[in-house]
């Protein structure tokens, strides 16, 4: 039977080669959002009225605690590669936190922005704002996900022979990382 | 059998069965359609009357029904996934748990469709496009929930249908068996692969159409909506930059069917394998920039229009060429006439028709009168007809044998093919004129126009060539059903086919193989002057001695 | 073979000529390709004794088979495109010049047409409505500027072979011209609703006395 890490023509694992197709399928979920408020925007004026109400502090905390969870995420592959189990459980704990971290300050900002009356009806702005920011979110929920089911697993020491899955996950999570750091000027630095 | 199985041929038959529930009800909704369109203001026989915004519903669901749920299980994830592992001589796909979950997640997806028929408010009605801002508010249609099920039984499909891209190429590029180069893959493999190519990069921006029209209509959002500064423009091009390249989707792995069977039943190889694989590669490539031919109308900037106009016209090259290369196949050949020969040929002719109708609506100033007239669905269904139903039939023929261990009765199937044939043009062929006349798209009653007057007695006709046309397809459920019970048995190789799906038994055991295949040569090597017999299968290892004779 | 409507415009017989043009090219190639499929399935079906043919298509020679048709579709192809590129700018952008311009709106389900009245201007206090009906002189072109209350509907006038979505949010140009005085329907074209079916109008093209009394009747000179 055919298992996921075998060897790939291409050197990658069959594993790795349909994680990147996988990604290779949602670049064009967020290209599409994203090309469409860049069209969008650039057609008409106004959109910066309301981005000024955004809370650029907020965000930029949010994306180094992305940026920090990439890192956390990396370290975990890494122990997985030196075989340090205790290593591997902790960061990937540490992933998980920060991406708890990550959406509860987005939902802090969100609470706070509605408040002010910008709902997700208050203009074309701010339907992009929650539409891509939302998407993004639940993206990152479900990495989240995923990285608890990892994290029991090591914690149980089941995770053998399945430890490539934690370089898996790591793509995907860079993945959702990546794309923060394209929202994040598109919306707040604009 | 296991329900929920990781068995790639088990999967392929649960994509088939659902498929087949939904192409019935697809016909059920395109008979009310017709006979509200023949006969207005009367009872359609066994529902009764049909009012204005329920015809508007028929109308999007028969659409979505047939691309979304008939099309892409059945030729997509029935065929693509029982004839991918056996035709490159694999035990199952990469991810056969995942297999397993994208098929559930169909199944999933498919249920959701079927309940939003009964939410109040009904099922949707604004297009199987779904142009907001019609489809934008629910005040606009009257429509709630209906509407919202349908958007998420769209993203539930996509959602299934990238997890079984993954898997289709994951397993054709890194399970093929020793000596199955891709130049050896049979044409079957390459077609599905360029469709689950296409798919994959075209959809994530319909995806993220329908997060937007989701949002709109249930959070509160503006982006289609001009009075909160949206623009209705931005979906029809996030829709038609997947829509355009999903009919390829659809269309490839059609003509991936007939591409096999032709061959097979000329007793000569396919002509011009390569040519019609790099063919191919250029039309999935092209695909992607033709997509602004269904909005020349739109309001989008005219001068957008030449460009794609031009672009619309080269991508009916490659598609030329499939069809000269199909032609050819048959020159010189040892026809014969089998059930499954029949229904490939009759998907051919009846894509030249849909094809070259293609060019007058690619034409921006003959789409300005052509455009959403019944010109357009005469040429859609032309192209779609034959690429779903000939090309399904002719591979449910075909490969019944493999996948059920029975052969179908060959004189029952020709009759099926006799009358689809001629009811399906009875009904399509006129169907053109009645669009020149300027027969309006998605009008539940045509006498209430005058200018429409001329035609009626043509859509009357059509409408009874279309009841003709849906009871002949009883032919093929009679003729299913009693073969799987007890129809002959199957051996190994009923056409003497050289593929490697017809070197083990029928149907295959769990892991698909008694040993690993080894491959030698193309798949369409027939009448070859290195075998004595008119058939030289991929994996038979010729002597030394049989090779020199020549 | 009548299959159209009548054409009473201007630019009317260049779309119905390019329409022939294209049939007669793809009708060609619809003989040519399902004569050449009918021959060889009587010539070339199975006998006894019948032996098919070794050609695979892959040396250049026998591909040249394909590959040469394939170079003519392509010639026939940009022809017609370049032929259509004059009829679609003519029709969609050069819009010859006139003092005649109309106001219509899509409004689920009716066209709300609204006359600028002899001012010529819009948002005056002679502006005049009359819904789903286009009163217009013949031999003169009229501008049409379209919009949209609601959801997008399509203008279509079939014996002008015109048609133009509205699309609520934006303004839309669009003209024609009438060669010749009648009644003619003016259908909604895009599904708007559950009374798209039955969306209808009249365009009145009067001669040019008619036009005037017309003229005269609504708008009485003080």
């Amino acid at each position: 039977m055919p298992r996921s890490e075998d060897m790939a023509i291409t050197g990658m694992p069959v594993g790795k080669v349909g994680v990147w197709w996988f990604l290779a399928s949602e670049i064009p979920v967020f290209g599409g959002l994203i090309a469409s408020y860049v069209v969008l925007r650039l057609g008409s004026g106004g959109w910066s009225d309301a981005s000024s109400h955004l809370n650029f502090s907020l965000a930029l905390a949010n994306t180094f605690v992305l940026l920090t969870s990439s890192l956390t995420m990396v370290l975990a592959f890494a122990a997985v590669e030196e075989k340090k189990p205790r290593r591997l459980q902790a960061n990937l704990l540490l992933t998980l936190l920060l991406g708890l971290t990550f959406l509860m300050i987005k939902g802090f900002e969100y609470a706070g922005e509605i408040g002010h009356g910008f709902t997700p009806g208050a203009g074309i702005f701010w339907s992009f704002y929650y539409g891509m920011t939302g998407l993004h979110a639940l993206h990152v929920l479900g990495g989240i996900i995923v990285n608890l089911v990892l994290l029991v697993a090591a914690l149980r020491d089941t995770l053998r022979p399945n430890e490539h899955r934690v370089e898996l996950a790591g793509l995907y999570w860079h993945f959702v990382d990546i794309v923060w750091i394209f929202l994040f000027p598109l919306l707040y630095l604009t | 059998m296991k329900i929920f199985s990781t068995d790639h041929k088990v999967i392929a038959k649960q994509y088939l069965s659902v498929g087949l529930f939904w192409a019935i009800t697809g016909g059920l909704t395109a008979y009310m359609i017709r006979w509200q369109l023949a006969y207005p203001e009367t009872e359609v026989p066994g529902w009764g009357f049909i009012a204005p915004d329920f015809y508007n519903m028929l109308v999007t669901m028969h659409g979505t029904i047939m691309v979304f749920f008939v099309a892409m299980p059945i030729l997509l994830a029935a065929f693509g996934n029982f004839l991918i592992p056996l035709m490159i001589g694999a035990q199952d796909m990469a991810f056969p748990r995942l297999n397993m979950l994208s098929f559930w997640v169909f199944a999933l997806a498919s249920l959701v469709l079927l309940s939003s028929f009964f939410v109040p408010g009904g099922a949707a009605s604004a297009g199987w496009t779904g142009y907001p801002p019609l489809s934008a508010k629910a005040a606009y249609t009257g429509v709630n929930w209906g509407l919202n099920l349908w958007l998420l039984a769209l993203a539930l499909e996509f959602a299934s249908f990238l997890m079984g891209g993954v898997n289709f190429l994951t397993t054709a590029i890194n399970l093929r068996a020793p000596g199955m180069t891709f130049f050896r893959l049979p044409l079957v493999v390459w077609m599905q692969l360029t469709a689950a190519v296409i798919f994959m990069l075209s959809v994530g921006p319909l995806i993220a159409g329908a997060v937007m029209l989701l949002m709109d209509r249930v959070v509160g959002t503006t982006f289609f909506l001009p009075e909160g500064g949206g623009q209705p423009l931005l979906w029809q091009h996030l829709f038609w930059f997947f829509g355009h390249p999903e009919v390829y989707v659809i269309l490839l792995p059609g003509l991936g069917l007939v591409l096999e069977i032709l061959p097979v039943f000329s007793r000569k190889p396919i002509f011009g394998y390569r040519a019609i694989i790099y063919s191919t590669i250029v039309a999935g490539m092209l695909s992607f920039v033709v997509w602004a031919h269904h909005q020349f109308l739109s309001g989008m900037d005219p001068r957008l229009a030449m460009p794609f106009s031009i672009t619309t016209i080269l991508i009916s090259v490659p598609f030329a060429l499939i069809v000269f290369a199909m032609i050819a196949t048959l020159w010189r050949g040892s026809i014969s006439f089998s059930a499954p020969m029949l229904f490939a040929l009759g998907t051919l002719a009846v894509f030249i028709l849909g094809g070259l109708t293609g060019i007058f609506n690619g034409s921006a100033p003959v789409d300005i009168y052509l455009h959403d007239t019944y010109f357009i669905v005469a040429h859609f269904h032309y192209t779609l007809f034959s690429a779903v139903f000939f090309a399904g039939f002719a591979g449910l023929y075909f490969w019944f044998p493999k996948m059920f261990g029975r052969m179908m009765n060959e004189t029952l199937g020709k009759i099926h093919f006799l009358l689809t044939f001629i009811f399906f043009n009875a009904v399509f062929l006129p169907m053109h004129v009645v669009g020149l006349r300027g027969m309006m798209r998605r009008i539940a009653d045509p006498t209430q126009y005058a200018f429409l007057q001329p035609i009626q007695p043509l859509n009357v006709f059509i409408t009874v060539a279309a009841i003709l046309l849906l009871l002949s397809q009883f032919l093929f459920v009679i003729n299913f059903f009693w073969s799987l019970l007890a129809g002959k048995r199957a051996e190994r190789n009923p056409w003497q086919s050289n593929t490697l799906e017809w070197t083990t038994l029928s149907p295959p055991p769990h892991d698909n193989f008694e040993r690993v295949p080894v491959v030698y040569r193309s798949p369409y090597e027939y009448s070859s002057p290195e075998s004595p017999e008119d058939w030289l299968p991929q994996d038979r290892q010729l002597s030394p001695h049989t090779a020199a004779r020549s | 073979m009548n299959w159209f409507p009548e054409n009473v415009s201007t630019f009317g017989g260049e779309i119905d000529s390019l329409f022939y043009l294209i049939l007669y090219i793809t009708g060609a190639w619809f003989v040519l390709t399902e004569g050449l499929i009918v021959f060889f399935l009587i010539r070339y079906r199975r006998r006894q004794g019948s032996k098919a043919a070794y050609l695979p298509g892959e040396s250049l020679r026998q591909a040249s088979w394909i590959l040469v048709p394939c170079v003519a579709v392509l010639i026939l192809d940009l022809w017609l495109d370049f032929r259509g590129a004059d009829v679609w700018a003519k029709i969609k952008r050069q819009v010859p010049p006139s003092d005649l311009v109309i106001q219509i709106t899509g409004k689920q389900f009716n066209w709300e047409i609204v006359y600028p009245g002899p001012d010529g201007k819009f948002g005056t206090e002679d502006d005049l409505q009359i819904d789903n009906e286009l009163h217009v002189p013949v031999g003169k072109v009229v501008h049409v500027v379209l919009k949209s209350k609601d959801v997008i509907h399509s203008f279509f006038l079939p014996h002008l072979r015109l048609k133009q979505d509205a699309v609520p949010g934006r303004e839309i140009q669009a003209w024609f011209e009438a060669t010749k005085p009648g009644q003619f329907e003016m259908p909604c074209a895009e599904l708007c609703g559950f009374g798209h079916s039955g969306m209808n109008g009249q365009l009145i093209v009067q001669p040019q006395e008619e036009y005037e009394k017309w003229v005269q009747e609504h708008w009485p000179k003080k």
